[in-house]
């Protein structure tokens, strides 16, 4: 019997096929589910794919951005141009607002890198306000008190008519639905995306640059390119994100659309409680905001100020948050990104590596 | 003869600019701490001034002369028992840190204040102008301007000529040495927050006196004050001063042109700079 | 009882551990020399002694008290000053600030302290405010490495490797320690310069320190010592008198018995 590199766990082979098994059951949801629920699930769904690429960029990048929203709102109104201005579906329009989140990041990059460390935060918040401020002087698509996607692209998107047939549904219901799916979509990929990324000899390499940068740099690791990389793939999902949320929304507003509270300060939340660095965090994260959520919501500011106290309180005490507990007590890991050695009179070792 | 008038108020609004930088500048220089909360205490700070001005019936400077041992204390609080302790190589926990505390002080203002506008009333003063040569000069403006000329002055005496600024100086090139020396680092991080917290408390002072704010302008606020910190060139203090005049005056000139451009040309400016001198127009060391 | 010993001291770096068990102690007077070879464990025991690595409080006496676990600043405080490894002087300060901040928080622990310091002006008066008592003060400093008045309005790290070292030994007498640690600190310079440094050290006895050298230089710490210790992986090897212990043994305690 050889030796042989594994990055595969038992609780990981068990996690991979209780996931299939969600996503199925996610992916017939609509036919049992309220709408209410579907809504609920995109929202989860969202806000979960900006969490991961958030967490992609902080997490494993070393890069903390607190100005994501530049990339939702960007990427909305990239949708909302396209279907008013050039008349394009907003289906594929979705993939507009990636695109133009990914133009966008490369003018961010280029400044936002100029600044070391802690000041690349605000230096990327300072370029979402540029960012904002030049869509609230852009009239065509309603300037500073935005505008609604014209009625005829909301009747007539793709597949809506199908849905419509095939679960019996209202047209409003039914652009849940597909928002719904493509929003699953987005996340099943998202994830798997990330960990595929995190698996390559790249994404060792961003471990090896988040945890030393002059070590990563001395073994030809390209520190630099590595975070372009990251900053451009973060930006990309980001937009598909931010042109989904409004396609749902069919409204935008610069103020709604750019907000720092919506698509950064809950998305950092969701990870730092979740668990910063790791996969599995942003999902428990999510769940954790969703149900605050719900129950806290009404309380307006109160609820703001019990995220913000619970977030400052997990980065003290617990900075690895939830998963980071769990994983620690158990030694429990779903998407195992290190490689182990395996082979005779070797013990399956977590530590290893 | 109007563009004269629109950039001499932009210089004196650079003031205003240079007092929100000087306290992040500090904790920066000393203790590689950028404050996320830093724009939502000085907020907190004008709630503070105007608190003592409603209840107590206190005239706004000595309403600002009361708060400023009580943002002292808050100040080294805040740095003792809570930010020392995110203080270390990973940069992320007190950027998480101070951006939580940016979401509760709002938070906590919007709650206790509501979300109106107010304003620090001074009588006479808000209105009163100096005729200088061809253009009118707000008081209020100007008295803003020579405090900021004022603090950065304190501050480098207070750097370069006292005990502590030494003890400041020694923490920021070697903490553990200087601990060898009989410092210790958390409570000169503490003095150094607390004495940000005072120069907080003089920008809040003519943040609350010169326009409205409500518990949502700090996060704008930061962003001026970073951009005065960038534009002059990390550790100088009065690189930070003419950082905020760039802006103040970008600020006014975009507003001439058109009303709506006002806080785009300041940022458009920051952006042309660190376009051309990535290390700020007066770097300083090795930072 | 002595002025300082250690018991069965051990220290960590991580999972590594450094010191397995050190019990050394320097009497009041005396000069003692640590030796041996790179990774030995000395500077660990410097560090430790001067409450940068933290301990057990009962690993570390001074005066009968127990120290082990103080803070660096608390140690100092008592009294235990350190001449670190590679000098470290601070950039930002001048030499003359260099050496004035090494005595001017040995007093300032309360609040007026501290206030009277900070309202003090010029460096001249802040020393004479710190330095009631003592023998060390600018001026006796100025006068032990008269080269450094000269440069004193120089940034200390803009002098030599030998005047470095004297704005780091100045500094940490400026608190008139009770035991003064010297870690390396003929590391890096010329054997004329080495001379030069550790001429002043017949006056900083004479000033009542009491001294523990490190030193790679088995020759420079038998001149100078009273005592030596060896140390070899994190353990003392051998400890005697100058005059009592041969080269044989010294040899074996500073490479290993069996090594060879």
């Amino acid at each position: 019997m050889a030796y042989q590199v594994s990055t595969r766990t038992r609780a990981s082979s068990v996690a991979a096929i209780v996931a299939v098994a969600v996503v199925a059951l996610l992916i017939v949801a609509p036919a049992f589910a309220s709408r209410g629920l579907i809504q609920d699930l995109f929202f989860i769904l969202t806000m979960l794919v900006l969490a991961q690429f958030w967490n992609l960029l902080a997490g494993y990048g070393g890069l903390v951005s607190v100005g994501q929203q530049a990339f939702v709102g960007f990427g909305a109104y990239a949708l909302f141009g396209a279907v008013i201005l050039w008349g394009l579906d907003p289906v594929p329009a979705v993939l507009a607002a990636g695109v133009a989140a990914l133009v966008l990041a490369f003018p961010t990059a280029f400044f936002a890198f100029r600044l070391a460390g802690a000041y690349f935060a605000i230096g990327t918040w300072v370029i979402a306000e540029v960012t904002r401020l030049s869509v609230a002087q852009w009239k065509a698509v309603g300037g500073g008190t935005g505008t609604s996607l014209p009625r005829s692209a909301t009747r007539d998107m793709w597949f809506v008519d199908a849905i419509k047939a095939l679960f019996d549904v209202k047209t409003s219901a039914a652009r849940d639905i597909l928002a719904y799916w493509l929003a699953l979509a987005l996340a099943v990929a998202t994830i798997g995306g990330i960990y595929w990324l995190l698996r390559t000899k790249r994404g060792l390499a961003l471990a090896a640059v988040r945890d030393n940068i002059e070590a990563a740099r001395s073994v030809g690791v390209d520190a630099g390119r590595m975070k372009w990389v990251v900053f451009l793939v973060s930006a990309f999902g980001t937009g598909l994100a931010g042109g989904l949320i409004y396609m749902q929304k069919a409204r935008i507003s610069p103020d709604a659309a750019f907000s720092v509270v919506d698509w950064t300060a809950y998305v950092i939340f969701i990870v730092v409680i979740g668990g910063i660095g790791t996969i599995e965090g942003p999902i428990l994260g999510v769940l954790v905001f969703f149900v605050l959520q719900s129950v806290l919501a009404d309380y307006g500011s109160w609820y703001l100020m019990l995220l913000g106290l619970i977030g400052i309180g997990v980065m003290l005490f617990a900075p690895r948050g939830l998963w980071g507990l769990i994983s620690e007590r158990s030694g429990l890991q779903l998407f195992p990104v290190r490689r182990r050695l395996i082979g005779p009179g070797t013990q399956a070792n977590t530590k290893g590596g | 003869m109007i563009w004269v008038d629109t950039i001499v108020q932009g210089v004196l609004l650079g003031g205003l600019y240079a007092l929100f930088a000087a306290g992040l500048s500090l904790v920066f220089g000393i203790m590689r701490l950028v404050n996320l909360a830093h724009g939502d205490l000085i907020v907190m700070g004008a709630y503070l001034i105007l608190v003592l001005v409603t209840a107590l019936g206190l005239g706004p400077f000595l309403a600002a002369l009361v708060a400023a041992p009580v943002m002292f204390l808050i100040g080294w609080s805040l740095q003792k028992f809570v930010l020392n302790r995110t203080l270390g190589e990973d940069i992320l926990p007190p950027l998480l840190v101070t951006f939580g505390l940016s979401i509760v002080l709002q938070n906590v203002l919007l709650e206790g204040f509501s979300a109106d506008s107010q304003r620090i009333s001074a009588g006479a003063l808000e209105t009163a102008s100096l005729a200088l040569g061809p253009v009118n000069v707000g008081v209020m403006p100007l008295m803003t301007f020579a405090s900021a000329v004022l603090v950065i002055v304190a501050l480098n005496q207070i750097f370069y000529r006292t005990a502590i600024g030494r003890a400041f100086r020694a923490t920021s090139d070697d903490a553990v040495t200087a601990s060898l020396m009989g410092i210790r680092p958390g409570r000169v991080f503490a003095t150094a927050t607390g004495i940000a917290m005072v120069v907080v408390t003089i920008a809040a002072l003519y943040l609350g006196v010169r326009a409205n704010f409500d518990p949502s302008i700090g996060p704008a606020r930061l962003i001026y004050a970073f951009e005065a910190v960038i534009i002059g060139g990390l550790g100088s203090l009065w690189g930070t001063l003419a950082g905020g005049i760039i802006i103040g005056v970008a600020q006014t000139v975009g507003a001439a042109i058109n009303p709506e451009w006002q806080i785009l040309a300041g940022h458009v400016a920051f952006l042309v700079v660190l376009l051309l001198r990535p290390r700020g127009l007066f770097p300083r060391g090795s930072d | 009882m002595s002025l300082l010993e250690t018991h069965g001291l051990t220290a960590f770096y991580g999972d590594f551990q450094a010191l397995f068990g050190v019990d050394i102690r320097l009497e009041r007077g005396e000069t003692v020399a640590i030796i041996g070879a790179n990774g030995a464990g000395k500077t660990t025991l410097m560090r430790s002694i001067a409450g940068v690595l933290r301990n057990a409080p009962g690993m570390i006496r001074h005066d009968g008290a127990e120290v082990g676990a103080l803070p660096a600043d608390t140690v100092m405080k008592r009294g235990i000053a350190m001449v670190p490894e590679g000098r470290r002087l601070f950039p930002s300060l001048s030499v003359e600030e260099n050496l004035v901040i090494g005595g001017q928080h040995k007093g300032g622990r309360d609040f007026g302290d501290r206030l009277d310091a900070m309202l003090g002006r010029g460096a001249a008066t802040l020393a004479a405010h710190a330095h009631g008592s003592g023998y060390w003060t600018l001026e006796t400093v100025y006068a032990l490495f008269p080269i450094l008045e000269e440069r004193k309005d120089n940034p200390g790290t803009a002098l030599s490797g030998g005047q470095q070292q004297m704005v780091a030994i100045g500094r940490a007498l400026m608190s008139n320690p009770e035991v003064l640690l010297c870690d390396e600190i003929s590391l890096g310079l010329a054997p004329v310069v080495i001379k030069d440094i550790y001429a002043a050290l017949p006056k900083i006895k004479e000033s009542g320190a009491s001294v523990i050298v490190v030193e790679q230089d088995i020759g420079q710490a038998l001149k100078v010592a009273d005592r030596v210790y060896c140390m070899m992986e994190g353990r003392v090897t051998l400890e005697g008198r100058p005059g009592e212990i041969g080269r044989e043994a010294i040899h074996e305690a500073y490479f290993g018995a069996k090594a060879q």
